[in-house]
This record gives structure tokens, C-alpha cells and sequence, in this order.
């Protein structure tokens, strides 16, 4: 897989008939991938589109753009992609993942406190997925997802990175 | 003569608007429409045992009982955002429509660029730029927290802003100057200010303020909205920049439609040995005394050609 350009967002090809660099992620994979791990429809992302910015770095804008564009942010950090196993952005979760329909795993209010710190939470019985999955919380009487947790060994590790933790 | 006394006359409460300089601000934040309503975060703030109180003109902008809602869940969730009440002002005074696009010259930290993308429901652009670098990165982890997906950051002198990078076919619908200034109407939260006041400190920024609204009004459509703002009361940095780039770019002021609820008094006309076009009186300043809120000047253009 040959590099991508850090310093610009190259447009994410709609798949792999469009590509002109087999190695690079395309939309239909990335629209399966959701699909598949949490059930989200791609009909979400209907009026985004999809941009990489270095290698396997992805960004989800509401609109068009240029193809490159060279600015410092065009829309949200999405997801990577770079390596085996992908991972959604907790920003990305946050707006997007109410739309989830499996390996969405609940937490109580204190369990949330300690997720939203940076820290594991216990969890040793779960029927779902092991790896990268969508927490949620309940509150003001909604399910409201709150990042993303790495499931392995009967924990779930929080990934909130640390710019965005808080000590609630 | 210290800040408060140059300004003091020219209210129509010299005094209230002394006493209310010396009251701490009142801690604000705002709804963030893209993840939650005013109810629910207002629910959520309380459940986080913060009290709030909507203003007395938005639902969305809601004072609280405590300095702070940093550490709350619904501040982590991106449902609210800190930013002081008049500050939420600017946006609404502009107008974005869903789908346009929307140029925000001097946007970081990013409040007034989210709340943009926020009344345009994500749709369309919202460009935000600035010069400094450092603040971009606030703009940016502001923006991605608050869930929006509409925004472009790009790094660039406001005074020659190029649409280049983005796309110079792109028309631009309105533009939000949100100039740098000397910050007077900050004094209630940032004491320094008052302290550290130099009565010729405006006089540096205006070359600056004139060419950021100047270069807004060259990149507007014709038909298109520019709003002028800053968080000063120095008649150098508001009308006289306003009166200056009337003169030099095809614009009109329009009245500023300020919403129900709020009190403000009309823009100068004249002040020392300045005279300013009749229409600045359509602009509007905000004294602290008459809402409770920092100090505020706005200004709406209209772009002809």
C-alpha cells in the first residue's frame, strides 16, 4: 500500500472499481463495515462524504469539497483504518452511534464516570463482539453513546483519548 | 481617566453601567442543537446538580448557578457549550440558512463557528479560519466534540482570505467578522482588563479591523450578509471601522434585529472629533448594565454590487 499525504484530504473512492490505489480504503467498504459491526445503515451518511488525511486516517464532511483539499480539518475525524482491526473516532460515536443496533454495551452511571476518566470497567459477562465497541449511557431519560470501548477479557477498556477525559 | 470613566457617559445609566462593570459575569453556556434539546440538557445539568436559567431572549443559552460545567456529562457528550451570552449573539444576527455557505473570518476558539453549523443544522459550509495556529487546535477540539460535521478549518491571514484551497467557484453567502479587539466588554470576567487599560491601546487594532471587514465584504455574493462584531466598547474599533469600509467597499448597513428580550442602545454617530454615517445608528451596542452580560458591538452589512 503506497502512502497517503498528511498535509491535504484526499477524497475516499466509492469502491474498489473507482479506486486508483487498490491499498487505500473506499466508501462501500468502510458503509459495510459499520453495517456489519453495529447495524448502522448507510443511508446515515447519505449527505457526507468521506475524506483521508494521512495513511488510514478518515474524515466524515457534511457536503463537497475539492479533490485534495489542503486545510486543517474538513469536517470530523472519523474512524482508522490502518490497522487490522478498525476503529471508530469517540467524536464519531458520539454523533453517529445512536444509529447502532448491536455491540452497544450499556453502562451505569458509575460505571460511565470511570469510562469517561480513562479507566477499564469490569464486565464479565457479555454476549456480544469482543474488540472495539459502542458505550452508552443513560441520560435525561435517553440512551446516549459516549464513546468507544475495547472489549477483551471480560473488560471494556475505555479509548476516550485523554485530550477528552473528564473527572465527572 | 480609566476605561470605565471614558465610556460611563456615553450610557443612558452612567452609573448602573459602573456598578454593573464591578459585578463578577454570570456563567452562560449554550445548547448545542446538533446532540440535544434545551430541556434535555437542561435535565442533564440538573441531574449533574447544576441549576440553570434560560436567558431572557433564547432557550438555548442557559445561565448557571456555578462557575463552571466543565466536568459535567453533558459538557463531556458536547450537549453544551461555554460561551458568554452576547457572544451568542453574532450568529443569530447573521442568519445562516441551511445549505449556504458561510465564511467565519476569525473564528477560533470556535464558539461562534459551531453555533453557525448548529443554526444551518449541519447542512452546507461553515469555513472557519485563523491566523493563529494554536487557538486552531481549541477550534478544532471544540468543533469535534460538539459533534459538527459541516466545518472546514483553514489556517490563513483573515485579510487576504482565499477561497483556493476549498474551491474558488464556492459563493459565499454571508461572512461573520468576529474581529480581534481590545476586549473591554471582557473587563466583568477578566478583571486585567481595567488594570492594564491603555487609553490609545484601540488606536493599534483598527487597520487590522477595517481590512478583516473589508476583505469579508469582497468575498460576500452580491445580496449577501457580513456581520461586524467585537467584545469592545471603543468607538475606534466598532463604528469608525464600519463608517471606513462603507466608504471604501459596495455595502449598506441594515438594522440589527435584535431578539425580544434584549435592551441595547443605537450605535454613534459622533464621538470626539469623529463623525460617523447616519446609518451606524442601525448598529447596535450592549453596556453590561442593561442585560447583565459583557460588553458588545454589532453590525450587519448588506453587500451590493
Amino acid at each position: 500500500m503506497t502512502g497517503n499525504d498528511g498535509g491535504r484530504f484526499d477524497r475516499v473512492a466509492p469502491d474498489s472499481a473507482h479506486q486508483r490505489d487498490p491499498g487505500r480504503p473506499h466508501r462501500a467498504a468502510i458503509c459495510t463495515w459499520w453495517e456489519d459491526r453495529f447495524g448502522v445503515d448507510a443511508a446515515v451518511w447519505s449527505a457526507h462524504s468521506f475524506w483521508e488525511k494521512g495513511n488510514g486516517k478518515l474524515w466524515v464532511f457534511a457536503g463537497e469539497a475539492h479533490d485534495p483539499t489542503p486545510v486543517e480539518a474538513l469536517g470530523m475525524r472519523f474512524m482508522r483504518v490502518r490497522q487490522e482491526h478498525w476503529k471508530p473516532s469517540t467524536n464519531a460515536v458520539q454523533r453517529f452511534g445512536q444509529h447502532a443496533t448491536r455491540n452497544v454495551i450499556s453502562l451505569s452511571a458509575g460505571e460511565t464516570a470511570q469510562f469517561i476518566a480513562g479507566e477499564s470497567v469490569d464486565r464479565p459477562q457479555w454476549d456480544g463482539d469482543w474488540g472495539y465497541l459502542i458505550a452508552a449511557t443513560t441520560i435525561a431519560g435517553r440512551d446516549v453513546p459516549v464513546g468507544v470501548g475495547l472489549y477483551l477479557h471480560g473488560e471494556l477498556r475505555s479509548t476516550v483519548p485523554k485530550g477528552r477525559q473528564r473527572t465527572l | 481617566m480609566g476605561l470605565v470613566d471614558r465610556y460611563a457617559p456615553m450610557t443612558d445609566d452612567p452609573d448602573a453601567f459602573r456598578t454593573a462593570c464591578s459585578r463578577p459575569l454570570p456563567t452562560t453556556v449554550r445548547v448545542n442543537g446538533l446532540k440535544t434539546t434545551p430541556t434535555a440538557a437542561t435535565a442533564a445539568l440538573a441531574d449533574a446538580g447544576v441549576t440553570t436559567t434560560p436567558s431572557a431572549w433564547s432557550q438555548s443559552v442557559l445561565r448557571l448557578d456555578t462557575e463552571s460545567a466543565g466536568g459535567t456529562l453533558p459538557y463531556y457528550l458536547g450537549w453544551i457549550h461555554g460561551q458568554e451570552e452576547v457572544s451568542c449573539l453574532p450568529a443569530h444576527i447573521l442568519g445562516p440558512q441551511p445549505g449556504e455557505t458561510v465564511v467565519d473570518l476569525a473564528a477560533a476558539p470556535g464558539g461562534k463557528a459551531t453555533q453557525l453549523s448548529d443554526l444551518m443544522d449541519d447542512t452546507g459550509t461553515v469555513i472557519a479560519n485563523d491566523v493563529n495556529l494554536g487557538r486552531l487546535s481549541a477550534l478544532r477540539h471544540n468543533s469535534e466534540r460538539l459533534g459538527v460535521t459541516n466545518l472546514v478549518v483553514t489556517h490563513q491571514d483573515g485579510r487576504h482570505f482565499s477561497l483556493k484551497p476549498i474551491g474558488s467557484a464556492r459563493t459565499v453567502d454571508r461572512v461573520l467578522v468576529d474581529a480581534p479587539c481590545s476586549c473591554e466588554g471582557t473587563l466583568r470576567k477578566s478583571p486585567h482588563i481595567v488594570a492594564d487599560w491603555d487609553p490609545l491601546g484601540h488606536r493599534g487594532l483598527q487597520p487590522l479591523q477595517i481590512d478583516l471587514l473589508g476583505r469579508a465584504i469582497e468575498l460576500t455574493r452580491p445580496g449577501g450578509v457580513v456581520v461586524y462584531a467585537t467584545c469592545t466598547f471603543a468607538p475606534e474599533e466598532n463604528e469608525a471601522v464600519v463608517d471606513a469600509v462603507l466608504h471604501s467597499h459596495p455595502c449598506t448597513v441594515e438594522p440589527v434585529a435584535l431578539p425580544a428580550g434584549l435592551t441595547a442602545a443605537p450605535g454613534l454617530q459622533q464621538y470626539d472629533t469623529m463623525r460617523f454615517a447616519d446609518s451606524l445608528t442601525e448598529t447596535v451596542r450592549i453596556y453590561p448594565h442593561q442585560n447583565d452580560t459583557g460588553g458588545f458591538y454589532l453590525a450587519r452589512l448588506r453587500v451590493d454590487r
